[in-house]
This record gives structure tokens, sequence and C-alpha cells, in this order.
């Protein structure tokens, strides 16, 4: 069975128009996996990957957890993962044009995990968050 | 200590030591032996394509003995097996073998063609879909390898990194076995 990684729910993210807003997902992959850091050692790997698709805001910045150097059975030299709870944080421009009131922005994290002895193909987990621009 | 007490130390030590090389052993998962010829199943065929646009299908290759890999280039335990691959395809490619890989990347051959290139992969590669996951069984773990006997039929299933010498000795015993109504082929045989 491939690996899941769910995300915790965000509560309304209250938006100031003209002003930054930053955002941080919580996320979990299940134990006895591993997947890529945003920044892998191998130009091969596919990283871990959080892509903002539609909404009123406007992404700036995405910061990334910094990938623990882990050593597997299948590689020669440590790669960069993560493991069980991490964070990506992202900080958003609200346009000073946006329209007033509740609006969904949605977007998809995708990582791609292996264990110690397989890997799995990626997946894009939705990512949706109500914002409240005011 | 009482022998009571030692059984039950000795079954406590034995019982970690299998979750602790189960979690992290370098030794392989425990695959599959050889299946006996009456329980093997036909290998599905399938119509994929290559690197050149050429329609392959798994019955092109019916006589022969075929090593099946469902890989991709993202995935790092089907890295360390493609050398050993590589080296059975000119091992044994004159006595009726051959290694055929089908590549599980969405990317397609532009993700493939220059990993073959990197990694000197000197056999056949197509590019998998979802119907032919699907047909053997929903491919979900890579690597996932199916070791397939001259008439056929599937003799062995390696989910995930597996021992070279278990492909070796499967490889070897399958092109020793009689063929249906003939004599197994040597290597010194034409």
């Amino acid at each position: 069975m491939s690996p899941s990684l769910t995300i915790a729910e965000i509560p309304t993210v209250k938006a100031a128009k003209g002003a930054t807003a930053t955002i941080t997902i919580k996320a979990h992959l299940a134990s006895g996996y591993h997947a890529n850091s945003h920044t892998p050692t191998d130009a091969y790997l596919i990283p871990l990957a959080l892509t903002w698709t539609d909404g009123p805001l406007k992404m700036q910045k995405i910061d990334y957890p910094a990938g623990s150097m882990e050593k597997y059975p299948f590689s020669d030299k440590p790669l960069s993962v993560v493991t069980g709870d991490f964070s990506i944080t992202t900080q958003f421009k609200v346009p000073a044009n946006a329209a007033s009131g509740p609006a969904a922005q949605k977007g998809g994290l995708k990582f791609q995990a292996c264990d110690t002895q397989r890997c799995y193909a990626p997946k894009t987990v939705p990512v949706n968050i109500t914002v409240s621009v005011e | 200590m009482n022998l009571v007490r030692s059984i039950q130390i000795g079954i406590v030590a034995a019982a970690l030591g299998v979750v602790a090389c189960s979690m992290y052993d370098r030794e392989p998962a425990p695959h599959s032996e050889l299946k006996d010829t009456t329980d093997r199943k036909k290998a599905p065929d399938f119509a994929l394509k290559d690197s050149h646009g050429n329609v392959v299908h798994l019955s092109d290759y019916k006589g022969k003995v075929v090593l099946l890999d469902f890989w991709a280039t993202w995935c790092g335990p089907c890295n360390i097996e493609i050398p050993w691959f590589t080296d059975f395809e000119r091992r044994y490619k004159d006595r009726g073998f051959e290694v055929l890989g089908v590549s599980m990347d969405d990317d397609g051959w532009k993700a493939i063609n220059p990993f073959v290139t990197a990694k000197q992969i000197n056999y056949k590669i197509v590019l998998g879909d979802d119907m032919t996951s699907d047909q053997y069984g929903s491919v979900e773990a890579l690597p996932t390898t199916f070791v397939i006997d001259r008439e056929g039929r599937i003799a062995s299933i390696h989910i995930g990194l597996s021992g070279k010498k278990e492909f070796e000795d499967a490889i070897e015993k399958l092109l020793d076995a009689p063929a249906s109504g003939g004599s197994p082929k040597r290597a010194n045989e034409s």
C-alpha cells in the first residue's frame, strides 16, 4: 500500500488588503517512509514541492523544511529527506484590489516517498485554505 | 536465573532482533522462491513503445527467459538493481535471456533517455502505463520485477530491492530447465 501524507486542517486565514499573509501547513508522512526534501541530493529524485494554483493571494516565498541527511540501504550516500511531521510556510501578498470576503486558496503538495526497500509513485495532496480578505 | 526466565528473555531478544532486521538490515526483504511449474501463471502480454516508437510485445520474447523490471528514474532501489540487470543481459543473452525494463516515469522519454545513457543500460526499455501495471497486479511499489520462464509464465516475483544472487539463481535455474519438448540450452550451444 502506498504511503499516506496528511495535512492538518488550517483555520480560516485573515488577510488584510495590501498586506502580507503567512500560512503554515503542517504535514505528516506515515511512519516508516521518507520523502525527498525540496532539495534532494540527486538530480533524478523528485523534490517535495508545494504549488499554489488558485486563490486571491499572490505567493511570494515558500520556506521548506531543511531535509535531514539519512542513509538508506539503496543509496551509497545519505539522502536529503523529510519524515514524520514537518511544516511548510508560505508568504503571500494580499493584493490591494482583492475582493473582500471569504475565498478559497488552493494548492497541492507533491511528494515522492520510499521505505528502505521500495519507492512509490509521486503523489500530489490537495491543500485547500479558506482566506478571509478584509 | 531459572529456565522459564531464560526462555522468556530469549523470546523477547529474538523478537526484537526480527523487528530490528526488518527495519534496518541491509539484507533484502524476503521474496518468493521460484514457483513450481504447475503454480506458474501466464505473464500477461502487452504492447508498449520503446524510445524509437516501436511497439514491443512481451510475446516477442517467446521461448526466452525474461526479467521484466518495473522501475523509474526517481527510484533509488531501482538504481541499485539496474547495474545487475545490465550485467545479466551481457552474461546470459546468448543463452536465451533478455531483460525488459518497463519505466513508470510520468515524464516519459525526456526523463528516461538521459538516464539510460548515463547508466549505460544495455537492454530494451519500454514506457509503461497504468493498464500494464494493472495487468501485473497493480504495481505500486518500485522496483517490482517478474522473472518469466521460457513458456511465458511468471516464475518469481520480486517486490522491492532484491539480492543480485537471488536473481542469478532464478535465471540460472530457468535457463537450465528443459523447455517444453526440448533439453536445456547451455552457454556453449548455439
